[in-house]
């Protein structure tokens, strides 16, 4: 049913897929994602809409290999067929003309942050974009950022390319050079997220952030999605997956997440005397 | 002759399997209970019935041992007869209302119903399906119990039927909330066949309000909507620390479970991470279920429930059933904090993550508060009220919240003509029909958490509704 059309690695572990998948690729918006089921015992995991073709009904998936549901569908290969795809889940980016807005992508997030910095410039906003990995062999979709961004920044973790240090380091330097900053998006990894919160807070910019936590069904009828927000508790797939950054209890989330730390990893090691414990 | 009993699975046996619990009749049984019945001439049973099964009738059939007629007779009415004969409270339905009930002798109803129903499943179906003639095309929403009865008499009707279903298996709470032990898994999935060989198109990983909008429904030429979409949404307590690692709603610990079979982790990727003392918290038949299910994971499980045990609303068979499993009870007791471990130096961190456990963010215990019944509240219980200074902590490293599910807002909220009752219901008219011409809806969405029978009713009653709607046109 959904066939995998075509496969290309970005970088050493981080792929791209498409599928088949004729009315989500109708339907699909900026930020919206679909839960995916690798095989028939897989575990139901979100991932982003990187990109869509609704002529040849098409949808992008980017994917960095991070455990066992990511790593057997980067074992897949063209023409394979994947058990289940839902969507497009969630609600989708507020694409409005508020001026400028430095869009902001670390790891895998370079392939969320990219859809949204198009969208956002074709509404005729001044875009910003910044970029971060840990290293350069990590940095992907440069050119079409690039080409999207009035103004593109790059920066690794080691300096082998771009500039060296976090994403908030170029974020302060816009501050300093006092950029007029309307709005700042930022997806990517818990920590960095939160550090981007916290650089934005005393300017009162508003940010928005999209979250990953953990989820099963992804239609709000389970919970594990919970996070809190403002002191209220929101459930992260049908509320979000985009909220405001200065309102997120990271800590919560980042504890969150691990959560299924050990039965990842004896996943990951197929260790047998887990099993007999679990069952 | 006095009443057969099911035979059921050693209780010391059963706590540490997934295998059904009631076996079911033998023939022998099932034959001699059926030769009980008095066959009254105006049966009370069936008007107890949500949908109308003749009962007497293949009871007859059976105590004449015409069990292929039997079954025949109960599809007639009921599509789904082998789950109703497990999950029904016929106590409350059927079997109050059978007249040697009086005696404590009423009709066991629901094993000769499992009866006839597994009977079916062991020779093959019954019944040759009639493929849809009507051009006019329906679509269901959900397939849970109320989709799947609707889907199955529209399409018996004739019409050309499509159930959408957003999950990637189909049988709602049947299949994701209902245990194995209670409802084997591949019982659904045959009932579902069953009504798949009717010409009903199944199309699963499909969220309507999402995928398709209601309006969209409509433009790809489907005729009248039926909503089927339960009460899926869980019930937290609102109370601190509810958001720490292992605090599960019912829902999500039985999603879990039963639809993504963690308890077969890691031959399925899907985990579940719970501790060695679980709190279940509630004490319906969702409670129940959820204490059951750790049990049968090895867990020491106690029930917290704020009222007593008269106040239970879960079955009495399945309070029974739990507490010969070794269940813990904690009545009179309210839960106000959960208490979670503290963040600790990260060094510190590094090696409690390392082992797996502990880590900060997760339950150590919940704070808990005895209870005395008061006076009697709006539902005629006495009102639990807390007793000052009775506070206590209760050692838990693990808590389920099954206090309750309401309806899910998602289809309405992106469907916004559709018109919704102040408790998140979807409005309905008489006739099922909402305040969107042409889209019906029935079951949890339209009831709040109910049964899989009255779901069922209600799927009976929109496919009469949807053909009457769609013969004036
Ligand atoms: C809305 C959303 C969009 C996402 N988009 C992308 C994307 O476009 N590309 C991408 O590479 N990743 C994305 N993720 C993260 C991705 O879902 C996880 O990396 C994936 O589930 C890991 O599964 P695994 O079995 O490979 O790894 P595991 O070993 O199971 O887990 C690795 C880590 O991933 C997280 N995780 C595990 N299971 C889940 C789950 N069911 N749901 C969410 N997180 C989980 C946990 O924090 C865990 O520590 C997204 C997450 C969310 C919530
Ligand atoms: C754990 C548990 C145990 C229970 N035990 C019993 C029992 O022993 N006996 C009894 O009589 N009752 C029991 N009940 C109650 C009973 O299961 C429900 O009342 C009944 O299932 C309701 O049926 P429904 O068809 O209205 O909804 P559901 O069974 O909830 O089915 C709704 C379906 O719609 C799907 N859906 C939701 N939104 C959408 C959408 N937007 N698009 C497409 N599909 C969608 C859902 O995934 C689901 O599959 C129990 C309930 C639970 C949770
Ligand atoms: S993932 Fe289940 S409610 Fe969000």
């Amino acid at each position: 049913m959904y066939s995998i059309c075509s496969k290309k690695s970005l970088a050493p572990g981080i792929n791209e897929i498409k599928i088949n998948a004729p009315e989500i690729a109708q339907k699909a918006k900026t930020g919206q994602f679909v839960i995916v089921i690798v095989d028939e015992k897989g575990e139901r995991i979100p991932l982003t809409l990187a990109d869509w073709n609704p002529v040849k009904n098409t949808i992008k998936l980017i994917f960095q290999e991070v455990g066992h549901s990511t790593n057997t569908l980067a074992e897949l290969k063209v023409g394979d067929s994947i058990q289940a795809v839902l969507g497009p889940l969630g609600k989708p980016t507020e694409i409005k003309n508020v001026g400028t807005i430095v869009c902001i992508g670390g790891g895998v997030g370079i392939a969320e942050v990219y859809p949204v910095s198009r969208a956002f410039k074709n509404e005729g906003n001044e875009v910003i974009g910044i970029i971060g990995a840990r290293s350069k062999n990590l940095i992907f979709l440069e050119k079409e950022m690039k080409d999207t961004c009035d103004q593109f920044y790059v920066t690794t973790d080691d300096g082998t390319y771009g500039q060296k240090g976090l994403v908030t380091e170029v974020l302060n330097k816009l501050f300093q050079a006092n950029k007029h900053i309307d709005l700042v998006y930022a997806i990517g990894p818990v920590p960095m997220m939160a550090a981007v919160s916290e650089a934005t807070r005393p300017l009162k910019i508003k940010t928005v952030v999209n979250l990953n936590p953990i989820m099963v069904d992804a239609t709000g009828m389970c919970g594990a999605c919970r996070v809190t927000v403002g002191g209220k508790t929101y459930f992260g797939c049908v509320d979000g997956p985009e909220f405001d950054g200065h309102l997120v209890d990271f800590k919560e989330l980042k504890s969150r997440l691990n959560l299924f730390k050990e039965q990842e990893e004896c996943l990951n090691k197929r260790c047998p005397s887990k099993r007999a414990k679990n069952e | 002759m006095s009443q057969q009993k099911m035979p059921k699975q050693k209780s010391e046996e059963r706590v540490k399997n997934f295998f059904e619990v009631a076996l079911g009749f033998s023939k022998e049984q099932a034959l001699a209970e059926a030769k009980r019945c008095l066959q009254c001439k105006k049966p009370l049973c069936v008007a107890g019935c949500p949908v109308q099964i003749d009962i007497p009738a293949f009871i007859k059939l059976i105590s004449a041992n015409k069990l292929d007629e039997a079954i025949k007779k109960i599809k007639e009415k009921n599509n789904l007869p082998a789950v109703c004969g497990r999950v029904c409270p016929q106590e409350n339905q059927c079997e109050i209302a059978c007249i040697l009930s009086k005696k404590n002798q009423a009709i066991n109803i629901g094993s000769l119903e499992r009866f006839a129903a597994d009977h079916e499943s062991a020779i093959g179906q019954t019944i040759t399906p009639t493929k849809s003639v009507k051009s006019d095309k329906v679509a269901v929403a959900g397939s849970g119990p109320a989709g799947l009865t609707a889907a199955a008499d529209l399409a018996k009707m004739g019409y050309n039927v499509t159930m959408f279903e957003s999950l990637h298996l189909p049988g709602g709470v049947l299949m994701y909330g209902i245990p194995e032990f209670r409802l084997p898994k591949k019982i659904v999935l045959q009932e579902v066949d069953y009504i798949k060989s009717l010409g009903v198109d199944l199309r699963p990983n499909v969220l309507i309000g999402k995928t398709y909008a209601i309006d969209e429904l409509f433009q790809q030429g489907f005729k009248t909507i039926f909503i089927a979409v339960g009460a899926g949404l869980p019930q937290f307590m609102g109370i601190p620390g509810e958001n720490a690692n292992r605090v599960y709603s019912a829902n999500e610990f039985l999603t879990r479970i039963n639809l993504m079979k963690a308890y077969k982790f890691p031959e399925y990727a899907t985990p579940v991470n719970i501790g060695e003392k679980i709190a279940v918290v509630g004490a319906g038949n969702v409670a129940f279920d959820c204490a059951r299910v750790a049990m049968r994971l090895g867990k020491d499980v106690t029930l917290v429930y704020r009222r007593s045990e008269q106040e239970m609303p879960a079955r009495a068979e399945e309070i029974e059933n739990a507490r010969e499993e070794g269940l813990k009870f904690k009545l009179l007791t309210q839960p106000v904090e959960i208490i979670v471990d503290e963040p600790r130096s990260s060094s510190k961190n590094n090696k409690i993550l390392k082992e797996g456990r502990g880590e900060n963010g997760f339950v150590k215990g919940m704070r808990c508060i005895q209870m005395q019944l008061g006076e009697p509240d709006a539902s005629g219980r006495r009102r639990p009220v807390p007793i000052k200074n009775s506070e206590f902590i209760l050692d838990v490293d693990t808590v389920i919240v099954a206090i309750g599910q309401n309806p899910n807002p998602l289809l309405y909220k992106s469907t916004p003509n559709l018109k919704v009752n102040e408790d998140g219901t979807i409005w309905v008219d008489e006739n099922l029909m909402t305040s969107i011409p042409g889209v019906f809806a029935g079951g949890d969405i339209i009831t709040g958490a109910d049964t899989v029978i009255s779901a069922m009713g209600a799927g009976k009653k929109a496919a009469v509704s949807i053909d009457n709607y769609l013969k004036k046109r």
